[in-house]
């Protein structure tokens, strides 16, 4: 019994020590003096490798997530003669919910694993340590435009995913099951507003955004310098982003739509 | 030879621990000025980090590491890495950055550290490869080099900034024979033609004893022996000998701390 109270403590001790690093870490890297003309060429190459390279994943699972809520709505709401409908559900489900949390899900799966993985083998192969000693700060060349590219790609990766699931809604609603295209437009622009939904979706998008890209670099950065280690590290990116992404999403939900 | 007065780093007192392991124990060990020194000892001994110590990486739990006079576990981060702009260090794997080619591997703390023209940094990357024999490979990727060019590479990049104090961690490990040789020839070479200070840690007995000007040997947290290669010849200490001489049994056990084999077997049945 004591010897599971001592592990309890010790294992809650050690979280709440990662937890402080990974604070360090945010911190410092990202409230250094900027230096806009070293970093931008970092950030933009970043971007290309965590947002670019992740468009393809983002744009075929928007798609077919649209096609499919497209029909599945289209079944539902058939039944009750209100198939116009369609184009509100399935714009509504994908702005609020869906683009911003499955955006999310497949961000940590494609490119946080792939931060973790990088960064970790960095770390193995002793190249952080070596930037050290050539007096370069691995936080702010290595860390801050990892995390300032994935703050920036996940929001962008969350809107191209909504616009391209309600072009799959439009397909399969308009093009394949004959909704009159006007009411399907139409009441989607009557019901969608801007702030209410698209600007919270946004935000929604920025916060996983910073939940995933963080986790996914403090991982790399605070494993353990082995194969092992490294695998270790990449599984928890995605189970504690995944988690992080879900739990949060309820969070943001309940306070942005909870009065509803 | 003892170190005389002109030491570049001063270590006092040194005591550092992993865990409850004690890897030095009130260590106190001085580098000279412009000569080549080195760490020797069975592995497990912290000669890496020793390195990592006076790299500013890790912190003593007490002592000092006086560089010049000024307590590097004692800085801030920026003039950490202010101090470390006066340091190399050549890695055991290399440590190249992977993305970039061999030229901008060497090129890179020029980049960084200086605002030297593009040009006139071309031409310090090259006196550099030249000088490791390498400006040949200088559009090779680190994936395409074989061990004993990655080091060399990054010596090369070690001496970009013509530092004060170059620090060789295992610099002979794994490599083959000529590879060795080059390796021993250049930074011997290196260490008279720049000027600058060596520190190597190594457990290659025959290669270190023919560079250095002066020898540390660390085993259980101490200091055990320290002197000119021919004054640690002399030592007249069994576990200098047993290094020195590479015995497989001695002070320094063959067999890791267990119980007695016959009761060991026995226990089984």
């Amino acid at each position: 019994m004591l010897d599971m109270l001592q592990r309890l403590g010790h294992r809650g001790l050690s979280r709440l020590a990662a937890l402080g690093r990974a604070g360090q870490i945010l911190l410092l890297s990202l409230l250094a003096r900027p230096q806009p003309l070293t970093m931008a060429p970092l950030v933009l190459r970043q971007i290309y490798s965590v947002g670019v390279l992740s468009l393809v994943i983002i744009v075929v699972s928007g798609a077919f997530i649209g096609m499919v809520l497209g029909l599945q709505g289209y079944t539902i709401l058939v039944d009750y003669g209100s198939e116009q409908a369609v184009g509100q559900m399935v714009a509504l489900s994908l702005v609020r919910e869906l683009a911003p949390v499955v955006a999310a899900l497949l961000f940590a799966g494609r490119a946080g694993s792939a931060l973790t993985a990088e960064i970790g083998l960095m770390k193995a192969t002793e190249q952080l340590a070596s930037l050290e000693m050539i007096g370069v700060d691995p936080l702010r060349r290595i860390i801050a435009p990892r995390l300032w590219a994935g703050f920036i790609s996940m929001p962008l990766l969350a809107i191209i995913f909504a616009v391209v699931g309600i072009w799959g809604g439009s397909l399969v609603a308009v093009d394949w099951l004959g909704i009159y295209e006007g009411s399907f437009w139409a009441n989607m622009q009557q019901s969608v507003d801007f702030y209410e939904d698209v600007l919270n979706g946004i935000i929604k998008a920025v916060c996983f955004g910073i939940v995933v890209t963080w986790i996914a670099v403090f991982e790399g950065y605070d494993c353990i310098p082995t194969s092992e280690g490294i695998s270790q590290a990449t599984t928890r990116t995605v189970v504690y982003s995944s988690l992080a992404v879900l739990g949060l999403d309820f969070i943001l939900t309940a306070v942005m739509f909870g009065e509803l | 030879m003892k170190p005389d007065n002109d030491c570049i780093i001063d270590i006092r007192d040194l005591t550092f621990h992993r865990g409850s392991r004690a890897i030095f124990e009130r260590v106190n060990i001085q580098v000279p000025r412009g000569k080549v020194t080195a760490i020797m000892g069975p592995s497990g001994t912290g000669k890496t980090t020793l390195l990592k110590l006076i790299g500013g990486q890790l912190h003593p739990d007490e002592g000092q590491i006086l560089l010049d006079g000024t307590d590097i576990p004692g800085l801030g981060r920026r003039e950490l890495f202010e101090a470390r702009e006066r340091m190399g260090m050549l890695f055991q794997s290399g440590a190249l950055f992977t993305d970039m080619s061999v030229f901008d591997n060497v090129a890179f703390p020029l980049q960084v550290h200086t605002e030297l023209p593009d040009d006139m940094i071309r031409d310090i990357v090259l006196m550099k490869l030249q000088a490791v024999g390498l400006r040949g490979a200088r559009d090779l990727m680190p994936s395409e080099l074989s061990g004993g060019m990655a080091r060399r590479v990054a010596l090369a990049r070690a001496i970009a900034l013509d530092p004060d104090i170059v620090m060789y961690d295992e610099p002979f490990t794994g490599q083959d024979p000529i590879a060795m040789g080059v390796l021993v020839n250049l930074i011997r070479r290196l260490n008279q033609a720049l000027g600058h200070t060596s520190i190597i840690v190594s457990h290659d007995i025959k290669e270190t004893l023919g560079i250095a000007d002066y020898i540390y040997i660390l085993s259980d947290a101490h200091v055990i022996a320290q002197g000119t290669p021919e004054e640690l010849a002399e030592v007249e200490s069994e576990q200098v000998r047993q290094f020195m001489q590479g015995l497989p049994d001695g002070p320094v056990p063959f067999h890791y701390r267990a119980s007695d084999l016959m009761q060991d077997l026995l226990e089984g049945q």
